[in-house]
């Protein structure tokens, strides 16, 4: 028989740290994509906080600490870090395997995004609990804020080594600014 | 350019397909003759100024939108979501 290795999307890649900045990967257990069918929102969202305590996100927004729920595009959402309630009203994939998350956390943050990203990822814009579907360099992106100096870039697991080599390079710029 | 995606807000005209002007909203009967689906298909006008035009939030959320904007002036006069919209 032969015996496969489970691999995570950044294994071998990261964590690292690059001047003030600190990538990391992160694997929530469980990744589902839940999309209400038409008209079923309310209906779904009020099913998830009665299974999970947090429910279906308003758009641009994540919601949730434990089981958390991140909108990712119009009338969808991902439910990470918990099994997916049976849900009438949605169709819910399974998506674990799908998606490349880097953790990015330091007081550069936000100006090493500012160079990958056409969002405005300042403060004053983009709070915690803000979350954007937008593009980091030629890749689409899913970019949610997770506090001050904090944020989450998840692509598809295809893209996670372009993902770091754009992270690593612009953190390294950045780091090579601040000691020029 | 930046165009005011209903569901994302502003955003930058990279994130944005370009699919052509939004007559291809009003979709003719399946019966309404030659002429009509020859003008649906292949007839564009080309205006100076205020159109409606098709995008897709391609690198956003993933919706189509139509946008109101001038192509004189550049000025950008909003944005709907092309399944509310009406043609
Ligand atoms: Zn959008």
């Amino acid at each position: 028989m032969v015996k496969l290795i489970a691999k995570s999307p950044c294994m071998g890649l990261l964590p690292k740290t690059i001047g003030a900045v600190d990538l990391t990967e992160v694997e929530p257990a469980l990744i589902t994509l839940i999309a209400p069918f038409a008209g079923q929102t309310k209906a779904v969202s009020a099913a998830l906080k009665d299974a999970l305590g947090v429910s279906f996100p308003a758009p641009n927004r994540a919601v949730g600490t434990g089981a958390r729920a991140v909108w990712v595009g119009m009338g969808q959402a991902l439910l990470m870090g918990a099994n997916c309630p049976d849900l009438k009203g949605a169709a819910c994939i399974d998506q674990s395997d799908a998606w490349a998350i880097v953790r990015i956390d330091g007081v550069d943050t936000s100006a090493v995004l500012a160079r990958l990203t056409p969002l405005d990822v300042r403060d004053s814009q983009f709070k915690r609990g803000h979350t954007a579907r937008t593009l980091v360099g030629h890749m689409t992106a899913s970019i949610t804020r997770l506090g001050v100096h904090s944020f989450e870039v998840m692509v598809m697991r295809s893209m996670a080594g372009t993902l770091v080599h754009e992270l690593e390079q612009a953190a390294e710029n950045m780091a090579a600014r601040a000691t020029a | 350019m930046r165009l005011p995606c209903p569901l994302c807000g502003d955003r930058d005209r990279r994130e944005f397909f370009y699919q052509g002007a939004a007559v291809t909203l009003d979709r003719p009967a399946r019966d309404a003759g030659d002429a009509a689906w020859n003008d649906y298909l292949h007839n564009r006008d080309n205006p100076a100024g205020e159109t409606r035009d098709l995008w897709h939030h391609e690198a956003g959320c993933g919706a189509w939108i139509v946008v109101h904007r001038n192509t004189v002036t550049h000025e950008v006069y909003g944005a709907e979501l092309a399944q509310k919209a009406k043609a």
